[in-house]
């Protein structure tokens, strides 16, 4: 493996009492996109901030393209880009000239027209910053964090608070970055969000980081079980649905039963026998692998939901 | 350099959209020179051009008012946040507010001299080097002291509040609303130790004698002084984000930015030469502001 080219380690920052951040680490190699997965409050934010340069760790070590970020100055801003949380632009700054102020204060920059048509932004190009809808917002945010080129990109919950359109439209410019071997470390509050857009994950839960892997590799460690969510006619006991063959769990949930099963297929034929049996009737019957939520839920016990 | 400059044209543009800025620095100004002219002037020649000194200390005194209030706003949205993030430092930012603030602030006092003689009549302006410096150092001073008022304020409530408070003081007690040696003894003892007191006197000495460069040193030097210390000082205290509160050590340090005006005050306390300019001055107008009186 190549060197690192962001490299975090054993990093804390409290505020006042509150431990936000609690010996965080974790690696970015070049080229991929890593996310921060966790529930508001988790720590992710404080972590990112830290390491645009923007807040000093408590203690810890942080290494970004070979700098550190609060001591380099000026010099590791060149190198980075950055969409951050609650920002804005000034109201009645036009599309075009943000985007030529902005590359007006890097060495290395791009060409504004190539980003507004990248970016979609070309008929807005003479628009107020105040006059934008928020997707459009947000595009000019990633226009003017690609704007010098940036080594490595900071995506600071990138979609949040954007509706479901929009986020899927944000979703195909990430992936579209990611094509193109860009850096990034974006942070997420929503499970769909990392398991499309990032190579590897670190589940991220009151300022420690509980896991780490691919995506693929955190849902393995959900030991294979298979999740069968499903609806009955008439409600039956957790506990004999509990005992029905392969299950090692069973749940109520949102009037349904949520089944962990080792071996679907035994299960569903048991399943079957059982409500026959039971002169009950099955309503609805869904057969899910684990997701990233599941392996969230297995570590805290909690959902993660904002 | 290069950014500083950039940033400079980037907030006039911004500046010059803005209605509340064209509001406080063109219409207002303005305002200020036809009552003064008119009303309190009486469209005298003479005694406008008496007035026009106040008139444009008031023009430059404004300074400090839009330029806090517009940098607290930028720190509230989070607009100073993501300059941060880009390779902007704090005094690349703050340059560029007293830079913009400036080249908008000269146009209006160049107007206002130019109504005075169209429409007043003024004779002269006297020593017209001296009084592009004085306006010049008057209007970074201000700025900078605008400066300091959003580094130790979290809210544009708070900002508002001492800017009012500071501006009260400015407008009664310098000799811009009411002549300095008609004011009762103890307010021009406070008067001396204002900056806004220097920039009027200083002005006046200029625009009526046509005092030196030289004559007005004591008034430019604190002045200068002021923007300086100012300046550095409100670099030190910058805050990017509206979280980071401001420290009683931070206040204390803004508390230093007086120093000059502290000094000059206690040697004007000694000395006397600003309220015997002032008076000089006042008692010249008023002899020759009275038409039938032979004696001019």
């Amino acid at each position: 493996m190549g060197a690192s080219i962001i490299a975090v380690e054993n990093l804390t920052k409290s505020y006042g009492t509150v431990q936000a951040v609690r010996g965080v680490s974790f690696d970015v190699q070049e080229g991929e996109v890593f996310g921060l997965l966790g529930p508001n409050g988790a720590g992710k934010t404080s972590t990112v901030e830290i390491l645009e340069g923007l807040r000093t760790p408590d203690s810890g070590r942080v290494q970004v393209c070979g700098l550190d970020p609060q001591k380099s100055g000026d010099r590791y801003k060149q190198e980075i880009g950055a969409v951050l949380q609650s920002t804005a632009l000034p109201e009645k700054l036009r599309v075009i000239e943000a985007l030529n102020l902005f590359a007006s204060f890097y060495t290395r920059r791009r060409d504004s027209a190539d980003l507004l048509k990248r970016f979609g932004l070309e008929e807005k190009r003479a628009t107020f910053y105040m006059h934008l809808s928020g997707g459009q917002k947000q595009r000019l945010a990633l226009a003017l964090a690609l704007v010098n080129e940036p080594r490595v990109l900071f995506l600071d919950e990138p979609t949040a608070g954007l509706d479901p359109q929009v986020r899927r439209e944000m979703y195909d410019i990430i992936e579209e970055l990611k094509s193109e071997k860009k850096t990034i470390l974006l942070t997420t509050h929503y499970i769909e969000e990392a398991e499309k857009l990032c190579d590897r994950v670190a589940i991220i839960d009151h300022g420690r980081v509980i896991a780490e892997g691919t995506p693929a590799e955190l849902k393995k460690r959900s030991q294979g079980m298979t999740r069968i969510e499903v609806r009955l006619a008439r409600p039956e006991s957790d506990v004999a649905l509990g005992g029905l063959e392969a299950v090692t769990e069973c749940r109520s949930e949102d009037g349904g039963y949520l089944l962990h099963s080792k071996r679907a297929t035994q299960t569903i034929v048991a399943l079957v026998k059982f409500l026959e049996a039971q002169a009950n009737e099955l309503v609805s019957l869904e057969i899910r692998t684990p997701s990233l939520e599941d392996v969230f839920i297995e570590l805290t016990g909690r959902r993660l939901r904002d | 350099m290069r950014t500083t400059w950039t940033l400079t044209k980037n907030r006039m543009l911004l500046a010059m959209r803005n209605r509340a800025f064209i509001f406080f620095s063109l219409v207002m100004p303005l305002a200020f020179l036809f009552l003064y002219a008119s009303v309190f002037g009486k469209g005298d020649p003479r005694l406008v051009g008496y007035m026009m000194a106040a008139v444009l200390s008031l023009t430059v005194m404004g300074s400090f008012w839009g330029l806090s209030i517009q940098l607290v706003m930028f720190r509230e949205q989070g607009i100073l946040r993501r300059f941060r993030v880009a390779p902007v430092g704090p005094g690349a930012m703050l340059a560029s507010s007293l830079l913009s603030n400036y080249f908008l602030t000269i146009p209006t006092v160049v107007l206002e001299l130019a109504l005075a003689k169209w429409i007043y009549h003024v004779p002269s302006f006297g020593n017209l080097w001296g009084v592009w410096l004085l306006v010049s150092l008057g209007t970074l001073a201000f700025a900078a002291l605008g400066l300091i008022v959003a580094s130790v304020t979290n809210t544009m409530q708070e900002t508002q509040v001492i800017n009012n408070a500071i501006w009260f003081v400015f407008l009664f007690l310098s000799g811009a609303t009411i002549p300095l040696p008609i004011l009762p003894k103890w307010v021009q003892g406070v008067a001396v130790f204002l900056p806004a007191t220097y920039l009027v006197t200083g002005l006046q000495e200029v625009m009526l004698r046509a005092a030196s460069l030289w004559e007005v040193g004591a008034e430019a030097l604190a002045l200068a002084g002021g923007t300086v210390f100012a300046f550095f000082i409100s670099k030190n205290l910058f805050r990017w984000e509206p979280e980071e509160k401001v420290t009683r050590r931070a206040k204390a340090w803004a508390v230093a930015t007086v120093i000059p005006f502290l000094l000059l005050g206690v040697w004007e306390s000694a000395n006397g030469k600003l309220r015997k300019d002032a008076r000089f001055n006042l008692d010249s107008v008023q002899r020759s502001a009275q038409p039938p009186n032979p004696t001019r």
